[in-house]
């Protein structure tokens, strides 16, 4: 399972990996919208919280097909199901490699971003805690959405049809996990019920994307 | 760490295809099966191999025995050749020793460093068998493996098939051309199309269809 980990980390970086793309859409989001909005310091302050996540789940979601779409198309997934290596770990591990190209640096180019949008300064601490809990679930719910059309062609706008609704919550409460640190007020609530999404995704959904793969397979 | 089948039935898009097979595969032995295209070989292996669920029917495998090889290769064209076959070893924790070893036989050494993407047809199907060497497993199950392969290079996977048969492994191989294994059994697929393979056969044959042909 390392070496599936090595072999997706390595495959990102190399040239048509894909690593970046997330980043470089989310860093076009933070730098588009002060321009379309107007450089009016208070409106950007208050919709900051809510750009930023909406800019990373995007992001998130550009990259997504991916996870099983390429081992798929070339015959990798079909000889990972027959190797020893169970489905389950192949998704929980093949989720956290896109995490680990799309979610982490989000997470560490946010506070950056931020600036750019007027973030209010409690906000920063919030806004890093908000996505370093939250991007997880991103990662493994895409990693449950891409298992599910796995095997279609152009199943890119079903994913996303897919996913988008499981999206919701963990936007909301990421969002307002920022939006509250930014205005001084206690975090604990969305913050409890963001990390409790993130960890009944992680629980739950490696086991739904393996049994969904499995049935793809066929 | 025999292969056996018992009454075997297998379908492709819910349509059974293959029904009523029986064999037993034992170390030492090759297989090969034949019959036309759409009999339901690669249906037969993919189902042997736990990729879809049997119809009916038993199939006793040694656990965690089998190494497909399918008509894809699963490569992946940005890795070199040998991080391709390294990435299987540890999969199938077998290590680096079995990454050399492999690329010497299949005659890929000069070519370890070369990306997968600028490899031959050819070359790519020689990297593709020599997961196999890397797996580690007795029974393999291989879906067409000479496919763009050369004269050259099939008398070559031939002596890598010997070589494995000899030291008690098996082989079950779909093929359509003569692998020069003389000790190979051949099992032909054509009596075991099931009846609905059948009834889709004779729709073939309806005048009314056969106006358009």
């Amino acid at each position: 399972m390392i070496a599936l980990l090595a072999r997706d980390l390595r495959l990102a970086v190399r040239a048509g990996g894909g690593f970046g793309l997330g980043l470089a859409f989310f860093l076009l989001v933070a730098v588009l919208v002060p321009l379309g909005v107007g450089p009016q310091g208070d409106t950007l302050a208050r919709i900051a919280p809510g750009i930023l996540w909406v800019g990373a789940l995007l992001a998130c979601l550009l990259s997504l097909d991916r996870i099983f779409a390429l081992d798929f198309e070339d015959g990798s997934l079909d000889l990972l199901a027959t190797s020893p290596v169970p489905m389950e770990g192949a998704v929980a591990v093949k989720a956290l490699a896109h995490w680990l190209v799309t979610g982490l640096p989000l997470t560490l180019a946010a506070p950056v971003l931020g600036v750019l949008l007027y973030l209010p300064g409690p906000g920063y601490l919030w806004l890093v805690v908000s996505l370093a809990l939250g991007t997880p679930a991103l990662s493994v719910i895409g990693a449950f959405g891409a298992a599910l059309v796995v095997g279609l062609k152009r199943g890119g706008l079903l994913m996303s049809l897919l996913v988008l609704p499981l999206y919701v919550p963990t936007l909301i409460f990421g969002a307002e996990v920022v939006k509250r640190g930014a205005a001084g007020m206690e975090v604990a609530t969305p913050l409890a019920l963001l990390a409790g999404i993130t960890a009944g995704a992680l629980a739950l959904l490696p086991f739904a994307a393996a049994a969904a793969i499995r049935v793809n397979l066929r | 760490m025999e292969l056996t089948v018992r009454n075997l039935s297998v379908a492709r898009g819910g349509i059974t295809v293959l029904e009523g097979l029986g064999f037993t595969l034992a170390p030492g032995r090759a297989l090969v099966l034949r019959g036309p295209n759409g009999v339901g070989k690669t249906t037969l292996l993919r189902t042997l191999c736990g990729l879809q669920p049997a119809v009916r029917g038993e199939i006793a495998a040694p656990p965690e025995g089998l190494a497909y090889a399918s008509h894809a290769d699963g490569l992946k064209s940005m890795l070199d050749v040998r991080e391709n076959l390294a990435f299987w070893a540890a999969v199938f924790g077998t290590g680096p020793a079995a990454v050399a070893r492999a690329l010497e036989r299949m005659n890929l050494s000069t070519l370890a460093a070369r990306r997968a993407a600028n490899l031959s047809a050819g070359q790519k199907r020689r990297l593709g068998l020599a997961r196999l060497l890397v797996s580690g497993r007795p029974v393999w199950v291989l879906d067409e493996p000479t496919v763009s392969l050369d004269t050259a290079s099939v008398a070559l996977f031939a002596g890598v098939i010997r070589d494995h048969l000899g030291q008690g492994g098996s082989a079950l191989i779909a093929t359509h051309i003569d692998l020069g294994l003389d000790e190979a059994e051949i099992l032909d697929l054509t009596p075991f199309r099931a009846a609905t393979g059948a009834l889709a056969q004779a729709w073939g044959d309806d005048p009314f269809l056969g106006d358009f042909a």
